[in-house]
């Protein structure tokens, strides 16, 4: 490659990925395991059991996904401050502006 | 009609509709809607101005025009996919499932709506990413880059336009079912009874034209208030005003085990059997892998300010599915309510189900309000559609195969000519055919996006894949799909392309058709992989390199690194896509 590779993130540490990964399979999987849900008892206020807990993990799926966001978001902050002042000193070479200072922030 | 009248007055003089389908306008309903639908349409001509610098002004670049100035943060980005993902006619068709076959073919949408979320999050934040860096808008962009294929760019890009098109087509459907309940569609004459449709479509045309992505993006923001208030009262309201949920699940449990005269089975059921557990599941899982291969989707997602914004949005997004959710049980308050959804040719049509319960069980007014709002959400999802189209067609077909060097303000320009043709094209197509073409054609683009899921996906994460064996297990995969879903006949009325539910391959286990085709691709491309590096064929392009999936907003694009240190090596970096 001809320009200059400019890195973004260091390298990752596995732990953080593995965590967040259980969150997010689970997110996936456990939806849609249909045999756990596919009954009419217990209802709730006349709602039955298929209903319910089916729209209960809608906010589940959103818990987890926090978790895994969190987590996520902790270890790409380290990776990017890991690099920062190699990407710095790579743009400075190239002469390439840019606001490489503020790199990685999330809101 | 007075606002004060008593509901239940109201009830009484709401269901006149004839026998033959025809039926009085409703003039208070009427005028609320008309009187929103130009409050939108003076916001979708105001959006060219929305966050555009002065000298941005004409919006003359397809990052300006197609993706909003991709600067979308987390607020308005979850209004623009809110709008986008859950389009009117979903809120028309999942009800209308609901109330015609029970839970297996309406409330998957909730666990598909559900499982959607954590898929967004794992993939979209590296697409966002790489095309951030470099410059992306489409997927076929992306797919191009990655694999330098020519071919394999192409067909992403026509899978992704032609899947999007009746797509397009059903939105009218859904602003035509509330032009319908509102005693507009009556008119013998049929150009009089489509004139407010054309109208409609006109007018939405003309504000995408000069607004771009910025128009729905503004406009989603009324629509959803307006959604979130019909469907709170409605499912408040509603469940105890026709007894209780107890009272309304055993008026759906009886019409919907109650056998089928055409074919002795029961409708459906209020709660699947082990026979439909597969079916439920895979039409959960497939649909939530196709939805973000589908190019406006990615708009949405290629829109928004920063890597981490489609990921808080991830987590935000499922309070639509809770409102879905809730809206799928409104099918069953329909049946115990008795609605009586009749089309103007007289027949029981399932899609009006939702408006004519609102019309029925509300005051004028409010009801306008609901109405309104469905007509809305299909204008907002209708616009993003044809913008991911024309993007698509200008980046992938026009510039890549004919006009290599258009520039910018050149592609914005045939972006805007062509997303008038699309919409054209999907009004010509709801006015000409009957609905369920469209229906059978967004059934079979569902199954086609998935094909390109292989490609688009697996490209986020590594280049192994040869871009030849993924190029024939996407056709495999298109080929295998059609013709199942051709198969697939209708007991009742003996037609074709009857459903999306077939045995999986060497099985007799009912799946959605779009998970088996994905699995025949994913096996197609796995083993020619393996079999083209066994014998050595060389496919090395890749304009990406692993950093620039990690990019965030504030790493150097691509362009500005070219442009201040010129590419050392112009043959391998401007390289043309090759084959």
């Amino acid at each position: 490659m001809s320009s200059p590779d400019i890195p973004t993130r260091g390298p990752a540490r596995p732990g953080p990925y593995a965590l967040a990964g259980v969150f997010i399979a689970a997110a996936i999987i456990v939806p849609l395991i249909v045999p756990i849900y596919a009954a009419y008892d217990p209802t709730i206020g006349g709602l039955p059991f298929f209903y319910w807990y089916q729209l209960m993990w809608v906010p589940i799926d959103s818990i987890l996904l926090l978790f895994a966001y969190l987590i996520m978001r902790r270890e790409d902050r380290r990776r990017r401050e890991a690099v920062r002042e190699e990407k710095e000193r790579i743009m400075r070479e190239a002469g390439i502006s840019g606001s490489a200072t503020e790199a990685g922030e999330g809101e | 009609m007075s606002a004060s009248m008593s509901l239940a007055t109201q009830v009484a003089l709401e269901s006149t509709v004839g026998k033959d389908g025809s039926r009085p306008v409703n003039w208070v309903a009427l005028i609320v809607v008309i009187v929103l639908f130009v409050i939108v349409a003076v916001l979708g001509f105001l959006a060219s101005r929305w966050r555009t610098a002065p000298a941005d002004r004409g919006l003359k670049s397809l990052d300006e025009w197609g993706l909003g100035g991709r600067g979308f943060g987390s607020w308005v980005t979850w209004f623009l996919l809110g709008g986008d993902l859950y389009t009117a006619y979903t809120f028309v068709a999942v009800p209308a499932a609901m109330w015609a076959s029970g839970a297996v073919s309406g409330f998957f949408a909730v666990p598909y709506t559900v499982v959607l979320y954590p898929i967004v999050f794992l993939l979209m934040s590296r697409l966002w990413s790489v095309s951030h860096r470099h410059g992306y808008v489409t997927p076929a962009d992306f797919v191009g880059g990655r694999y330098k294929s020519k071919s394999l760019s192409t067909a992403v890009a026509v899978t992704g336009i032609i899947a999007t098109m009746p797509y397009i087509a059903l939105q009218l459907v859904g602003i035509k079912a509330v032009l319908t309940v509102l005693g507009l569609g009556s008119n013998s004459n049929p150009f009089m009874a489509d004139l407010p449709l054309i109208i409609a479509f006109i007018v939405l045309a003309a504000y995408t034209y000069t607004g771009g992505l910025r128009a729905p993006a503004l406009i989603a923001i009324v629509k959803d208030i307006l959604i979130y208030i019909a469907i709170i009262v409605a499912i408040i309201y509603l469940p105890a005003h026709f007894g209780g949920w107890d009272t309304i699940f055993g008026a759906a449990d009886k019409k919907l085990s109650a056998p089928n005269p055409a074919t002795g089975a029961p409708f459906g059921a209020v709660i699947p059997g082990a026979g439909s557990f597969n079916a439920y599941w895979t039409l959960a899982l497939g649909s939530a892998m196709a939805l973000f291969m589908y190019p406006h989707s990615v708009t949405g997602v290629l829109a928004s300010k920063s890597r981490n914004t489609i990921r808080r949005n991830a987590m935000v997004l499922p309070l639509y599915s809770l409102m879905l959710g809730f809206l799928a049980l409104l099918g069953y308050v329909a049946i115990k309510a008795g609605t009586n959804p009749i089309d103007t040719n007289g027949a029981v049509n399932a899609q009006l189900v939702i408006p004519q319960l609102f019309l029925d069980s509300f005051p004028a007014w409010f009801s306008g309000i609901a109405l309104a709002a469905i007509a809305i959400g299909a204008l907002v999802p209708a616009a993003i559609m044809s913008i991911a189209a024309s993007n698509l067609f200008t980046r992938n077909i026009y510039r890549d195969l004919f006009k290599s060097k258009a520039t910018p303000e050149h592609e914005a320009k045939v972006s805007k000519l062509v997303s008038l043709v699309v919409k054209l094209g999907a009004l010509a197509f709801v006015l000409g055919m009957d609905a369920s073409s469209a229906i059978n054609l967004q059934l079979l683009g569902g199954i086609w996006i998935l094909q390109t899921f292989p490609a688009i996906v697996a490209g986020l994460y590594t280049r192994w894949f040869n871009k030849w064996a993924l190029f024939v297990g996407w056709a495999v995969g298109i080929a295998y799909g059609t013709i199942s879903a051709y198969n697939v006949v209708n007991p009742a009325t003996h037609a074709h392309f009857g459903g999306s539910i077939s045995a999986f391959p060497f099985t007799d286990i009912p799946v959605y058709i779009g998970v088996s085709a994905f699995a025949i691709n994913a096996v197609v491309s796995v083993v020619l992989t393996l079999i083209l590096r066994a014998v050595k064929v060389k496919d090395s392009g890749d304009a990406t390199r692993p950093s620039d999936f990690g990019a965030d907003v504030d790493d150097p694009k691509v362009i500005a690194i070219e442009k201040e240190q010129p590419p050392l090596d112009p043959e391998v970096d401007a390289a043309p896509l090759v084959d």
